[in-house]
């Protein structure tokens, strides 16, 4: 099955442009456009180099050590991978339910890591398109050059990642990387000192995170003929949500949402997972392409991340998160909002929330209790749901009676989003690219609908800004007939014919 | 008045029968080491505490004190040799120390931050070891030993039953239980076995205990090792 624009009928006769890699997005990824001689586009795909074997390699391995090692996934997200692992594992153990310290510790890491991610990838990643335009000045197009007109954001952006990142220290052992979750629990709880040094900021944070959803909404809704259209699909909407439809980034059951809101399911254990959800394989991309089963695969492909999340709940059960979701909603005008620059204003309603969850934790004392660890009866397999900040993340094991891994699945954020950035490049294309000279402006505008999404590409980490980027012209031969380079330090290489 | 030697400039007294490394540790200086380990004899093989003894090298778990030795062991040359045998045992097995469970209270791990080693600078081996987890209680990761022989040694001379060996030679070494079926369950092994207390690295490890102390409180996420000298069992005990 293909989409319109996936696969040219005569490739061979159609020039190629590739944006390798995509920038300011985690990990790596390309996009190749395929152009006739009037500049037409005829094919769009975006390619994602994803796992590096992660579910072949820990099988064999004892399944205590998978928490720490599949983290290593990801140098942005890990608190994501370390809790999904950690969740199934606990169902390997046979336990549903831990203890109030350890549920809520885990919250605790797992909100602050949804705060340190959403504000990077607000503040440091997609602002400077947003503040500057997609085709300013690309010199300046980058956080130093936010930090230089608006110090104050870039000031406030910095901190509220520090907290967040603080967040997790004090209850992994470390920034990035740390061990705090173990199956049937985790391995330490605060001290008071840990939970009054969070205590401090933490109404700061609040406040500020309160300003971000404000710039993000001022943004949208101040250019609502761009925000409301720019790389726009229509699908359906996945996510996780917990007692009474509340918005859960930690735990409760699966909901889907058609294009016009209407429940596709709803209340479904994710252990059944593999009942609901099927993944297809093609040969152009590492990565899969998730859709649901009832739907098949042309029509069962979805979203997910924060503009899901935010529309699929019922409510959130923060009182000034929950005012912005209000406010969101009716600006969507009770209809499902599907464009994907919403995804910002979304991403920051969730920041909010995660600031005021972090804040209601630090004054609960179960945080500072010494019941860390439970015990269930051991079950040979598990399946951990959680959803990170980029959409819901699948972990499934299967241990053996040695105590070894026999089996990982793992479906990440950015695999269920594959082909709805696929859709919003292809929609990017067609109206900003189609038939018009390529300049590096308008390479960005695709740049700037995956950014949307916050994919994490390869779940790598890559020095901030210092990604290459190069776009080529060959024609029918493989000739190169002209070439844009972007280096490390933002400057361009003439093209060849210099 | 004990009688001394010179290690590094500094006067070490010592009892009739110490080694260099059983003086040394007496006194608090810390000379680097894996296979050594107080309560057992001395097995000489890692060679990590290698000293200069009146300019010529030996291993100082080995070479007794004697009154007057001028011994070098903290010089930037003795360092850099250590750090290039450290490196060759990284390379040699699978240490992958961000998803080990002993790291933080891993020796050679500690080593290698004592001795500055920035990067493992040899072309790995990744040479495939599957784990031995047939025992109920425990498991065996091969991928991390260093055949320092401790466990041997541990399980022929404590607990009296040669569990373990290291089988065949140079770079085909390698760790073995002493069953049938090669398998670990298969042996008498017990988990208060001295045996099983005594693995410097991440090789034996008792099961489902993986990452139970948090990040701050293993063993040396605050002192180094080299602040962890271990004090000979007995000062005069027969090598």
């Amino acid at each position: 099955m293909s989409f319109d624009l996936e696969t040219a009928e005569h490739p061979e006769k159609l020039r190629r442009v590739a944006i390798d890699p995509v920038s300011r997005v985690e990990g790596h990824g390309k996009v190749t456009l395929l152009l006739d001689d009037q500049n037409k586009v005829h094919q769009v795909r975006l390619h994602i180099v994803e796992f590096r074997g992660f579910e072949r390699f820990i099988q064999g391995r004892p399944y205590w050590e998978v928490p720490v090692m599949v983290q290593r996934l990801c140098g942005i997200c890990p608190v994501s991978h370390h809790l999904a692992a950690a969740k199934a594992l606990d169902r390997v153990l046979g336990i549903k339910k831990l203890t109030p310290t350890a549920e809520k510790i885990r919250r605790l890491m797992h909100y602050g890591q949804m705060l340190q991610s959403h504000a990077l990838h607000f503040f440091h990643l997609s602002s400077p398109d947003l503040l500057f335009g997609f085709d300013s000045d690309v010199a300046r197009r980058n956080i130093v050059g936010v930090a230089g007109k608006y110090p104050e954001i870039a000031k406030k952006g910095v901190l509220l990642r520090k907290f967040g990142q603080e967040v997790i220290r004090h209850t992994a052992g470390k920034r990035v990387h740390g061990t705090g979750a173990i199956p049937g629990g985790v391995n330490k709880s605060l001290s008071r000192a840990e939970r009054d040094e969070l205590l401090q900021d933490i109404y700061q944070i609040v406040a500020w995170s309160r300003e971000a959803v404000h710039l993000a909404m001022e943004l949208h809704t101040s250019n609502p003929a761009l925000y409301n259209s720019f790389g726009i699909f229509r699908s359906s909407m996945m996510s996780i949500v917990g007692n009474n439809g509340d918005l859960d980034f930690y735990h409760g059951s699966l909901r889907a949402r058609d294009d016009n809101g209407g429940i596709l399911f709803d209340g479904v254990d994710y252990q059944g997972y593999n009942d609901i959800l099927e993944e297809e394989v093609k040969p152009w991309s590492y990565m899969k392409f998730p859709y649901i089963k009832s739907l098949g695969k042309e029509r069962g492909w979805y979203k997910v991340g924060p503009l899901a999340r935010v529309q699929n709940c019922n409510q959130i059960p923060t009182p000034l998160a929950e005012a912005e979701r209000r406010e969101f909603v009716d600006y969507a005008g009770g209809t499902p909002m599907h464009a994907p620059l919403a995804y910002h204003w979304t991403r920051m309603i969730e920041l909010l929330h995660a600031a005021e969850v972090i804040k209601d934790l630090l004054h609960d004392d179960d945080i500072l209790g010494a019941e860390l660890m439970t015990e269930g009866v051991r079950q040979q397999e598990g399946v951990g749901v959680i959803e990170a900040p980029r959409g819901t993340l699948f972990h499934h094991y299967q241990v053996d009676e040695n105590d070894l891994i026999t089996m990982c699945n793992l479906i990440v954020s950015t695999t269920h989003n594959n082909q709805a950035m696929n859709e919003a490049v292809r929609h990017v294309a067609r109206r900003y690219l189609h038939g018009k000279e390529i300049t590096e402006g308008l390479l960005n505008h695709i740049e700037v609908a995956i950014r949307a999404f916050d994919p994490c590409l390869s779940c790598a980490t890559h020095a901030l800004g210092k990604m290459p980027l190069e776009v080529e012209l060959v024609d029918v031969e493989g000739r190169p007939l002209d070439r844009l380079a972007k280096n490390g330090d933002g400057s361009f290489c003439a093209s060849l014919a210099d | 008045m004990s009688e001394t030697f010179v290690l590094d400039g500094q006067e070490i007294p010592f009892a009739p029968g110490q080694t260099i490394i059983q003086a040394a540790s007496a006194a608090g200086v810390y000379i680097p080491r894996l296979c050594y380990h107080p309560e057992f004899k001395p097995h000489g093989s890692c060679k990590l505490c290698t000293v200069k003894v009146n300019g010529r090298h030996t291993a100082s778990c080995t070479f007794k004190a004697a009154p007057g030795l001028q011994v070098e062991s903290n010089t930037e040359d003795l360092n850099a040799e250590r750090r290039t045998l450290v490196q060759m045992l990284f390379v040699e097995g699978n240490h992958f120390c961000p998803s080990c469970e002993k790291s933080g209270d891993c020796q050679l791990q500690a080593t290698a931050y004592e001795l500055g080693m920035m990067s493992p600078h040899f072309d790995h081996f990744f040479p495939d070891r599957p784990v031995d987890a047939s025992h109920p209680e425990l498991l065996l990761d091969f991928n991390r030993c260093i055949l320092c022989s401790l466990c041997v040694r541990a399980s022929r001379d404590v607990d009296k039953k040669n569990v373990f060996a290291l089988a065949g030679r140079g770079i085909d070494s390698h760790l073995i239980v002493n069953a049938a079926s090669g398998r670990l369950a298969d042996t008498n092994v017990a988990l208060e076995d001295k045996a099983v207390q005594v693995c410097p690295v991440g090789v034996i490890l008792k099961k489902r205990q993986g990452f139970k102390v948090p990040i701050g409180q293993r063993t040396y996420d605050e002192v180094p090792i080299s602040g962890h000298v271990p004090a000979p069992a007995a000062l005069t005990e027969e090598i």
